[in-house]
């Protein structure tokens, strides 16, 4: 047992290991495999010319080709408002009677406020903006706060109860669990409330409840809801005459609205989008509804 | 160079020694940058560290596995910045032991969700996901409003994000179990000293909907609304670009 021995059937040499008469042939590592071992080995040697790749204490080399991911970045999101500057810059300086007349801006606004909101408001509202229960339906034309679009950039731009300073505030109070009224009174509104809308019919024994309930809601409710329950977009207070309901219009939802109030919460948003992005989805939203016609 | 490798292999210590060379260099390359880590990581000093229910709700984060399917880092693409907000930066992590960065993404990325939902959407959401968002595959957690939240251990929590380098005082750290209780009940007398220790920008209100008890839904709410919020070092200068 040598090394560099000659194996006589294949010609080859051995590598001088042998178990039980059984040798092991020196098979060299095929060329192709070493070629893209020293292929590899080249571009890792070009790429660290190139690109940043090894610490030196407080930096790094660089590379000849100044490749920085941040402004790589920085210069995709530069490029693509660029891009899109041929209507955002409408949309920026023209005011919105003018952008909702001009049908090719409104295609534009439409296509991009889909995406913005479904990235933003859609987890709440819906893919359909339908909301769900405790999130208004934005497709209702149930405006808690004004469906203009400048009313809604408010509500985009500060929230509603939202902690920003210039938050719309709305809170309904909790009659029954405050101690404001009692059981029968909140029974007699529910039932009054509800009578606005046509769930409740005023027949038999409803009919007195309906009426006690009238004046309970005269005595509480008005200052918010007013006279007719028409709502106040002012404070955010919802129409209790249509037959859009946040919360629910089953009687034990009302019932629960009212013993413990409502203090819905919308996040502001000023912060984290564009004022473009705020006056595209104003202009979205508010065309839902008609879009849903 | 097949001779030089013949021979090397050939001698135990100087293969074993070739080996070292070589596989340090790996270890040289993620090492060395740790050790100039506080001149190279950009500064925050604004930053505030998680409070006690806070870092509760990291906890319960942790223990629930969310960061298997969420991560916590925006990176540097245009699409992740055009939907998450400005790329993440190292600073941000400095009070997450462990960071939780991750990489896999079933879920979107959480790492300025703090403040984009309302409390009562996170609940409702982990009550039951389907509820809100019709075609989540995210499990519910219902579990996590009936469990009352642990919080006579979270001194020891502090403790040992201290020891690790969190700037935690000796007054958090001894009042941590009663400012985790203050944070979710704003009526309680405990509340303002969480604002004292904490900064006034701290979130102090019933997260879970429920100021009468301190859930385990109140510490992860209020941990997910903080996400993002620690420092604005990184929304700063890039609203101002893109404005």
């Amino acid at each position: 047992m040598e090394i560099g021995k000659r194996d006589p059937v294949t010609g080859k040499t051995t590598t001088g290991h042998e178990w039980n008469g059984i040798e092991e042939l020196d098979t060299p590592v095929p060329r192709v495999v070493l070629f893209f071992l020293f292929v590899t080995i080249l571009f890792s040697v070009v790429y660290w010319v190139l690109m940043p790749a090894w610490p030196l204490g407080v930096t790094y080399t660089k590379g000849l080709l100044g490749f920085d991911d941040r402004q790589v970045v920085a210069s995709a999101v530069s490029d693509a408002t660029l891009e899109r500057a041929a209507w955002t810059d409408k949309v920026a300086s023209m005011d919105f009677p003018a952008i909702q007349a001009d049908e090719g801006l409104m295609r534009s606004v439409r296509e991009t406020g889909r995406t913005l909101f479904a990235d933003n408001c859609a987890v709440c509202h819906g893919v359909d903006a339908k909301g769900g229960p405790g999130f208004p339906d934005l497709t209702a034309k149930a405006w808690l706060w004004g469906g203009s679009p400048e009313q809604i950039t408010q509500t985009i731009e500060f929230g509603i109860n939202s902690g920003h300073p210039d938050t719309r505030v709305s809170q309904m109070m909790a009659f029954g669990r405050d101690g404001v009224l009692d059981r029968k009174q909140i029974n007699d509104v529910v039932a009054y409330v509800r009578s606005l809308s046509g769930a409740e019919a005023a027949t038999g024994d409803n009919a007195g409840r309906i009426e006690a309930g009238r004046e309970v809601f005269a005595a509480n409710c008005v200052a918010c809801h007013g006279d007719t329950g028409k709502g106040n977009v002012e404070v955010g207070a919802p129409d209790l005459t249509d037959a859009k309901w946040i919360y629910g219009s089953d009687t034990q939802s009302v019932f629960n609205t009212v013993y413990g109030g409502r203090q819905g919460h919308m996040p502001h948003w000023k912060d984290r989008l564009t004022p473009i992005d705020v006056k595209v989805l104003a202009l979205y939203v508010q065309s839902l509804d008609g879009a849903a016609k | 160079m097949p001779n030089f490798h013949r021979k090397l292999e050939r001698s135990a210590i100087g293969f074993v020694l070739a080996i070292i060379v070589v596989a340090s260099i790996g270890g040289f390359v993620e090492i060395a940058p740790l050790f100039t880590i506080d001149e190279t990581v950009e500064k925050a000093p604004d930053m505030r560290v998680y409070t006690p229910l806070e870092l509760a709700g990291r906890n319960i984060y942790l223990r629930e596995g969310c960061y298997a399917c969420h991560s916590q880092m925006i990176r540097t693409l245009r699409d992740e910045v055009e939907r998450y907000g400005p790329y993440s930066l190292a600073v941000e992590s400095q009070y997450d032991h462990p960071m939780l960065w991750g990489s896999k993404r079933t879920g979107p990325d959480l790492a300025r969700v703090g403040g984009k939902y309302s409390d009562a959407w996170q609940v409702a959401h982990l009550r039951n996901p389907r509820d809100v968002v019709p075609v989540s595959v995210m499990p519910a957690y219902r579990w996590l409003e009936d469990n009352t939240l642990k919080t006579e251990d979270l001194g020891d929590h502090l403790l040992a994000m201290r020891r690790v380098g969190v700037p935690y005082t000796q007054a958090m750290i001894d009042n941590a179990p009663a400012d985790a209780y203050g944070q979710a009940t704003p009526d309680t007398d405990r509340a303002a000293g969480v604002s004292e220790r904490y900064g006034e920008a701290t979130n102090i209100r019933a997260f879970d909907g429920d100021p009468s008890r301190v859930t385990e839904m109140d510490a992860l709410v209020a941990y997910l609304q903080i996400l993002g919020k620690l420092t604005d070092v990184a929304t700063a200068p890039a609203v101002a670009a893109k404005e």
